[in-house]
């Protein structure tokens, strides 16, 4: 590997740190460009991205692309990146997302902006804090990393959100910070056991996934209060808020209607795929015992997580906390797939991540679309739009199909791996899973309905302005995605699959014994 | 017996001819015109024809094709484009396959699909969004026949969802109208609850075969080994693949979203919801034949669900007065059957009655179609009558469709139901009961298509005064299918001779029973031999007599209104239960629909809010409770804190003294 390669990985976190430092620079009356420069910034991390895409080697399932400079070497800490075949598409997400979600939430009225630069500012800062997560290969950066996300997207609900933004701000930060805090209480213990065991000190994901961790499973106490099943829940209590797994999921709902458009999209595009990251990354591979004994729990919760995040969706009024709970309900799936110790089932887990992170990122954009232009989210207020707005009507209709995972989209490719492999390992599992099949056909379609069909009730209705250029071309490029990916899964996840089945092999191999 | 295949591109071209069309209409005359409904009609409607009848002649040719190689086992033209799922040991070829089953299906859906679209550029002239409907249309020929050309479950079900979509987006045509809307959403959930059986048989069968390519599994089942093997299983797998049968065929229970679904145009209800995507659960167990027969019990089932649909909805049927709701009943009633041929083993039967009823229920349709458009877009029978001489291509045209569908001779309906009702006695699999309801329901079927034709044709004109202005025939894009379907319908039935006649008229074979051999295999009827020209002879000479007697009378019944009232107040209480569908929409209402609305108006609005979210407010509000009191211990007073040090040094070497000790 080149040096030239192995830096690419920093360019791409810190360039929007060094992009946010130019918008420092600039004086108050460009404020109506700050916006293209975020822009920017997103086209630049992406053609990074498309240089580390074409750069990456399929065949390889160990990390690539890895810079290492000692941070605290006291404590074996590192500023250690690296990049797999399963961080590979998040960061690939995370790079195209950027630049659609702020072209399609581009406002209307520069002129009204609030504070710009610090918007600006804090979107570039959650960037670096995203694709740091992802592409962290120590534990302590990857921590690190996970907590600078939580600060801007503290500022950009508290200060851009809606009516009740401090209350639903403070309790998005305060529920993410307890899971947090039982992790860094872990990833010292982790770090502590690796010295003990080993002499040297290492933070590095590789190494701390040689400790052999105690793990009784002779009861359900005994299991959970093991060395290795406090570390479990320590961790996956942490990933599980941010996913969000029923129960608990309620600041998402909260904190997705205060969010601004742009928080939103990130918010259900990437932020939530954070917490499964951690899942598949942490969890599953260094706890596999614990995760193993738990995985009936985890499952259970995540096809309770299917079927109440889809009844929730359907009894909602409000437009964005629908499509908030129909995140609920397809991040369920992703708990059943990963946890159901099946090798397509957990294959299918990170393509729903992908999937669920563009059709989630186009929904809330619609959402964000009709709120601009009606200033409302109630879905009685709406009606008959797609006479008015078709383009709008096209769109959404190819979003709500991927949605309820139609064959042919992304959605399906995701959903039906899940389901299938799933059924493979745990046929009951996968049986009330698949009830999601039919309440979020429910859901999704009625809201469609409420939003684009049905009389003309609402005088408003009628001026709506149909997409904006921006707004087509953040829409299209969704569309691309979602019907590419529904037809040709392999171009898109190809590069995964060696990564994926070493890691499901020596998975399943720690955990069954036959 | 070893098939014979050929590799070619064409099956490929079959089915993405409808798509180019669909993106053409969809996407690339919107931009040319400026706009979404701005396509003219004849464009779109050209463009759209254009593409499906290129289709039809590629299903021609490899009609000729597939005759063209003899042997025994036949031979199959496929089509390897890629794999579309290629992970974990799961492999999923996209690649299509054009084989004595699948050619016949495709026949009728490019063949009466190219009719049904030459038809609605005269039907959708006046609408504004027909680009919009046209490039529907096309998208729907697209997933139907990836449907049947699928070598994979998988893009079978690919086209399965790919069908339930596009007859959402028609059924919904006119959205602005909530009650349309409303009815594609129930046919897209209905088809839904269907569509979670069909992934579980999928799922299932791959524990069991490793596989989901079709040809696989068949030949593998031609195994005894492997046959033997699955036979436990079997059951299983079949019932949970009849469950998304029932959902896409319309049978009970799922039957419920058909005859809402008259709520799209007319020739998509003639397309859709009676030639072609209904029936794509008596194909999908047409197909897997060698897997249905392993289970006695599910093969019972379908027949008992077929043979009871069949009735049930052919009662539903005698009552209604939307001429459409009248055709939709009989249309489930008529996949009864089929699935009742299905579950005595007649596969091949049920695949013949498929194609006739393909012919004259497109037929019907479009002539109610024709007829509705005549008058202004009335629907309800009660307001016509008497349109006899001012419609008389439609009439005529019409009149073959019902005795076709009546089983009357040598219109094609007679030649398939006939050898349905037959099997139903004469296959071991078969029941008398089940003979007696396909004989009542064919009795039914007679009666309330006269009735139909008699109310809407005959008798004193009973139309509003604006929509007798507007009277008129159809043009002749109209027309001109309806003459075309008209010929099929009387003739469709000599691809099947029943074998009695074919020996009377000198050795006809059973053309379709012979072509579809390489996959449904020809069963040979234990009581055909000595007893042969005696039981197929009552029992044909019994139902023409019955069809006949039973038409007239529905016909000479219903011709004047006095008689309709009063023949309808005579059987009072009952009328009304059949009018009203036996309620049973109601009763899904109530006791599925209803409660689960509620549920989930209590699980957003209440157990959500006040539970899950109050448990979080409430560890909020505990935690705030109680940092106030021990803010207590806060004093500030210098000694306080002195003194609490103190003990806690105290506390802490005490501590480390003892672990040291230890």
């Amino acid at each position: 590997m080149t040096e030239n390669s192995s830096s690419l990985l920093s360019w791409i976190i810190f360039t929007p740190l060094l992009f946010g430092i130019l918008l420092l620079c600039l004086p108050k009356k460009f404020e109506q460009y700050f916006r293209h420069l975020a822009l920017v910034a997103g086209m630049a991390n992406l053609l990074f991205a498309i240089k580390l895409w074409s750069n990456f080697d399929g065949a390889i399932s160990t990390m690539q692309f890895v810079q290492s400079i000692p941070w605290i070497p006291k404590l074996g800490i590192s500023y250690l990146l690296g990049v797999d075949g399963i961080s590979l598409p998040l960061v690939m997400l995370t790079a195209i997302i950027t630049p659609i979600a702020i072209l399609g939430t581009w406002p209307h009225d520069l002129s009204k902006l609030k504070q710009e630069k610090f918007f600006v500012l804090m979107v570039l800062a959650l960037q670096t804090g995203m694709y740091g997560t992802f592409l962290a290969s120590d534990i302590f950066l990857f921590y690190f990393f996970w907590e600078i996300v939580l600060i801007p997207m503290f500022f950009l609900i508290g200060i851009w959100g809606g009516a009740e933004r401090i209350y639903a701000t403070i309790k998005f930060f305060l529920y993410t910070m307890v899971g947090s805090l039982l992790m860094l209480v872990a990833i010292w213990w982790m770090i502590y056991r690796y010295k003990q065991g080993f002499g040297v000190p290492s933070a590095s994901f590789a190494d701390l996934a040689r400790v052999q961790y105690n793990f009784v499973d002779e009861s359900w106490m005994k299991a959970i209060f093991s060395e290795q099943g406090l570390l479990f829940l320590a961790f996956t209590l942490a990933f599980v808020i941010k996913v969000p797994m029923v129960p608990f999921h309620t600041w998402l709902p909260d904190a997705h209607v205060q969010a601004p458009t742009l928080g939103s999209v990130f918010l259900a595009a990437v932020l939530l795929k954070l917490g499964t990251y951690g899942l598949m990354r942490i969890s599953m591979p260094m706890f596999p015992e614990a995760a193993y004994y738990f995985s009936m729990m985890m499952m259970g919760f995540g096809v309770i997580g299917v079927v109440y995040g889809a009844f929730c969706a359907w009894g909602q009024s409000d437009f964005k906390k629908l499509v908030a709970y129909s995140s609920v309900s397809h991040m369920g799936y992703i708990l059943v797939g990963l946890f159901s110790f099946n090798q397509v089932a957990i294959a299918g887990s990170l393509y729903q991540m992908i999937n669920h992170g563009i059709s989630s990122a186009g929904l809330f954009m619609v959402v964000g679309f009709l709120y601009e232009r009606l200033h409302t989210r109630n879905l009685d207020d709406f009606g008959n739009i797609a006479k008015v707005a078709p383009l709008m009507a096209i769109g959404f209709m190819i979003l709500t199909l991927s949605s309820v995972a139609l064959p042919g989209t992304n959605g399906f490719v995701g959903e039906f791996t899940i389901l299938f492999g799933t059924f493979q390992a745990q046929p009951a599992v996968a049986l009330i899973a698949g009830l999601g099949v039919i309440f979020g056909a429910i859901y999704a379609l009625k809201a469609y309905q409420r939003v684009m069909f049905g009389p003309l009730t609402n005088d408003h209705n009628k001026n709506v302005v149909d997409l904006s250029v921006r707004e087509f071309l953040a829409m299209g490029v969704l569309a691309i995605f979602i019907f590419g990916i529904g037809f040709f899964p392999g171009s898109f996840f190809g590069k995964s699959d060696t990564t994926l089945s070493v890691y499901s092999q020596q998975l399943i191999e720690k955990v069954i014994h036959e | 017996m070893h098939t014979q295949i050929i590799e070619s591109h064409i099956p490929l071209w079959i089915i993405l001819l409808p798509l180019i069309g669909f993106l053409i209409n969809g996407a690339i005359l919107p931009i040319v015109y400026r706009g979404f409904a701005k396509t003219p009609a004849n464009v779109a409607g050209g463009i759209a024809t254009f593409f499906i009848a290129t289709s039809f002649i590629l299903a021609v040719k490899s009609f000729f094709t597939l005759q063209g190689i003899d042997g025994e086992a036949g031979g199959a033209i496929l089509s390897y484009a890629f794999d579309w799922f290629n992970f974990g040991g799961l492999v999923i070829p996209f690649a299509l396959r054009v084989d004595a089953l699948s050619v016949v299906m495709t026949l009728i859906i490019t063949g009466v699909g190219s009719l049904i679209h030459i038809y609605s550029i005269g039907y959708m002239h006046h609408d504004h969004a027909v680009g919009r409907y046209f490039s529907y249309l096309n998208l729907f020929c697209f997933a139907m026949l990836m449907l049947v050309l699928g070598d994979s479950l998988v893009i079978l079900f690919f086209g399965w969802e790919g069908v339930g979509l596009c007859s959402y987006l028609l059924i919904g045509f006119w959205y602005s109208d909530t009650e349309k809307a409303n009815a594609g959403v129930k046919a897209f959930v209905t088809n839904r609850v269907g569509d979670l059986g069909f992934l579980v048989g999928m799922f299932l069968l791959y524990r069991v075969f490793g596989t989901l390519t079709i040809s696989e599994i068949i030949a593998a089942l031609a195994r005894p080994e492997m046959a033997a093997q699955v036979a436990p299983i079997a059951t299983m797998i079949t019932l949970a693949l009849f469950v998304g049968a029932t959902g896409k065929s319309a049978q009970l229970p799922l039957y419920v979203w058909l005859p809402d679904a008259m709520a799209g145009p007319t020739p998509v209800s003639a397309l859709i919801h009676a030639a072609t995507m209904v029936t794509a659960g008596v194909y999908m167990v047409a197909r897997l034949n060698p897997l249905f027969e392993l289970s006695v019990m599910t093969l019972s089932v379908v027949a008992h669900v077929g043979a009871f649909t069949a009735l049930f909805a052919g009662t539903i049927a005698i009552a209604q007065t939307d001429i459409k709701k009248v055709l939709a009943y009989s249309t489930v009633s008529q996949l009864g059957y089929m699935f009742l041929a299905c579950g005595v083993g007649a596969y091949n039967t049920a695949i013949f009655h498929l194609m006739t009823h393909a012919f004259f229920k497109a037929l019907l349709f479009l002539g109610s179609g024709s007829v509705i458009h005549a008058c202004s877009g009335e629907q309800d029978m009660r307001k016509m009558g008497g349109l006899k001489k001012h419609l008389p291509h439609t009439y005529v045209t019409m009149l073959i469709g019902s005795l076709a569908i009546s089983g009357i001779p040598i219109f094609a309906g007679f030649f398939s139901k006939d050898e349905i009702i037959y099997s139903t006695i004469a296959l071991p699999a078969g029941f008398s009961h089940l003979f007696f309801i396909g004989v009542l329901t064919a009795i039914l079927t007679a009666f309330y298509t006269a009735r139909m034709m008699s109310i809407t044709f005959l008798g004193e004109e009973r139309l509003s005064h604006h929509a007798k202005e507007h009277l008129h025939e159809s043009p002749w894009s109209m027309v001109g299918p309806l003459y075309v379907l008209a010929a099929l319908a009387t003739l469709g039935g000599f691809f099947g001779v029943p074998h009695l006649l074919g020996m009377a008229l000198g050795h006809i074979p059973h053309f379709l029973s012979n072509w579809l051999a390489p996959v449904i295999a020809i069963k040979h009827m234990p009581l055909v031999g000595e007893h042969l020209p005696w039981h197929e002879g009552v029992v044909m000479a019994l139902s023409v007599v019955l069809a006949v007697a039973s038409f007239w009378s529905g016909w000479k019944v219903f011709q004047n209104k006095f008689f309709i009232s009063d023949f309808l107040s005579a059987i009072g209480p009952f009328h009304k239960v059949l009018a009203n569908k036996y309620y049973v929409d109601e009763l899904y209402d109530f006791l599925i629909l209803s409660p689960l609305k509620r549920l989930s108006q209590w699980a957003a609005q209440i157990f959500d809010k006040l539970v899950v979210d109050g448990a979080v407010n409430g560890v909020g509000v505990w935690s705030r409770y109680f940092a106030d009191r021990i803010r207590v211990i806060q004093t500030g007073d210098l000694q306080t804190y002195a003194l609490a040090m103190i003990i806690g040094v105290f506390a802490l070497v005490l501590t480390v003294y003892g672990m040291l000790n230890n």
